[in-house]
């Protein structure tokens, strides 16, 4: 109970922070939805050159782009802001998290919670919607469950890519925009039917990693299409598994990190 | 304020340009040495856009495979995959994004020690920006640049003026980058913190710029518009699309030409901000 007190006062002091300039805030609020309008943006107008980009029309790219970004967008909200854990690095402001009685990565999450990304969650799932419209879905149990599991398992792996991105900060202090090569790339990854990539390109992000259970595979179960590629129709109810894969990953890597984690000593 | 001549009196024999140059040449070094300590930064930041430079370049290559003559927008495979690449090596070149500094200076009080200098703090930014450009350039235009030679087929330059072209725009595109990232970061003087600007600046200037898409791939007028209604394409469409050859030789300078038109307009525009600004200016902290 005292704990959960502890959460909701730094909750609050975010939020009363935030608020105080409220022009900025509502400004941030509009402006991070427009990021991901842009995302959506982007497919649309390179559809305009061409009818099919790797076999997949407009309408089956806008679903995966559905997917993914509703998926990533509540990542980003809830744990995105790990990726300033460089910086209380570099600062050693990390120190004052470590000494107070709560376990660390719950606190650093609250501290910097970015309320100004709540929009682009709603935008994301708003997509997502509107191609569930536009596809003319064949709705079986199956597929409703796996039209509500898949932006959560999206969101629990982009969750745990931001975590496991932002933990390089406690050996590589100076690690910069690194992580976003696998998050922001990630999400860009997954917008997009992977037949576009290249087969090594492919095999590493869709397969070593996990993209491609993230959006692709699952669009295809709901469109009822077989996999290009190959992979039995199955593969397309696995992103759960992945994520939780991804979340152990992750969960691991922050624990030998923050046992690894020397202060800077200032 | 306005008043009060701040110049500091010289009795050095060097004559009052000389001393300016002399300044500014020292400003730009240490904006130089500055970045040069961020080694692993720089490989950070590399690697980071090697791995862009293949998820745009795979995907703006399957749209070019399904368009109408393989050639969207005007570019063929190779100027594709030109575009793609050398916008990623120039995105740290003219560093569209994350610089607050200012912005932080202004809201932290810190600015007031800026303002007390001989020097203004558009010139002495610019300075310094000019000098981090020149780092970025040496160091991190490479790698992407080697990496998309090595995966895709370039394009390379059939035109004598494209090379000497490409330096000009690039220079002019720095000076355009670093004027609208100085009136972002001087909203702060009026809204405290910028960061609201800060977002749309990061928005407008990554897919209006070119970054996201070619721009010639919306409709014509729309291309205009942008072209001549906004700077943003002057950032990094207009260089790309002299290295890429992409027009004929008269419309390659013509968009060099454009780009000069916003450099001074954008750096006059600072200018005049932060001259507004000093008038109403009340330092945080007194």
């Amino acid at each position: 109970m005292g704990e959960l007190r502890a959460y909701a006062a730094l909750f609050g002091a975010q939020t009363r922070s935030v608020l105080s300039y409220r022009t900025s805030f509502v400004v941030e609020l509009v402006g991070n939805m427009g990021a991901t309008v842009f995302d959506v943006i982007t497919v649309i107008v390179l559809f305009r050159a061409t009818p099919q980009v790797g076999g997949f029309t407009l309408a089956q790219a806008v679903l995966m782009v559905g997917l993914s970004s509703a998926g990533f967008a509540l990542a980003d909200m809830l744990v995105g802001n790990v990726d300033r854990l460089k910086t209380y690095v570099r600062t050693g402001a990390l120190d004052a998290v470590l000494v107070r009685p709560l376990p660390a990565l719950p606190q650093l999450l609250l501290m910097d919670l970015p309320l100004r990304k709540a929009l682009r969650v709603v935008f994301g799932f708003t997509v997502l919607g509107g191609a569930v419209v536009m596809n003319h879905i064949d709705w079986t149990p199956a597929r409703v469950v796996l039209i509500v599991v898949t932006p959560l398992a999206a969101a629990a792996f982009f969750g745990s890519i931001f975590v496991i991105s932002a933990t390089l900060a406690f050996w590589w202090v100076d690690s910069g925009e690194i992580g976003s090569a696998f998050t922001y790339g990630g999400r860009d990854f997954t917008s997009y039917p992977i037949t576009v990539y290249g087969a090594g390109f492919r095999s590493l992000f869709a397969y070593a990693m996990g993209f491609g259970f993230v959006a692709y595979q699952p669009a295809l179960a709901l469109l009822g299409r077989a996999d290009p590629l190959g992979l039995p129709a199955v593969a397309g109810y696995l992103s759960p598994l992945v994520a939780l894969a991804a979340a152990a990953v992750a969960a691991v890597v922050w624990r030998i990190g923050i046992r690894h984690y020397r202060s800077t000593g200032s | 304020m306005s008043r009060i001549d701040a110049r500091v009196l010289t009795i050095s024999r060097i004559g009052p340009f000389r001393g300016s140059a002399t300044t500014f040449g020292v400003l730009i070094r240490s904006g130089f040495r500055r970045y040069s300590t961020y080694r692993q930064a720089t490989i950070a930041g590399s690697f980071t856009n090697i791995v862009f430079g293949f998820l745009r370049c795979y995907v703006l290559l399957a749209v070019a495979a399904g368009a109408v003559g393989q050639r969207p927008g005007g570019y063929d495979v190779e100027q594709l995959a030109t575009y793609v690449w050398v916008g990623q090596g120039l995105l740290a070149v003219i560093g569209m994004w994350g610089w607050t500094e200012l912005s932080d200076r202004i809201r932290t009080g810190d600015i007031a020690a800026d303002l007390l200098r001989p020097v203004s703090p558009v010139t002495s930014y610019l300075a310094a920006d000019l000098g981090r450009a020149l780092h970025a350039m040496l160091t991190r235009f490479g790698p992407p640049l080697v990496a998309g030679a090595i995966f895709f087929p370039l394009h390379v330059p059939s035109r004598w003026q494209t090379v000497p072209l490409f330096a000009v725009s690039v220079i002019l595109a720095v000076v355009i980058c670093f004027a609208c990232r100085y009136v972002v970061n001087a909203t702060a003087y009026w809204l405290q913190d910028a960061r609201g600007p800060m977002i749309l600046w990061t928005l407008g200037s990554g897919v209006l710029g070119g970054l996201y898409f070619p721009l010639r791939l919306l409709p014509d007028w729309a291309t205009v518009t942008l072209w001549l209604g906004t700077p943003l394409p002057s950032l990094l469409q207009a260089p790309l699309d002299v290295i890429t050859e992409r027009d004929g030789p008269a419309m390659q300078a013509g968009l060099v030409g454009v780009q000069a038109f916003w450099a001074v307009l954008t750096l006059s525009l600072t200018v005049l901000v932060q001259r507004r600004a000093e008038r109403r200016l009340v330092v945080q902290g007194g």
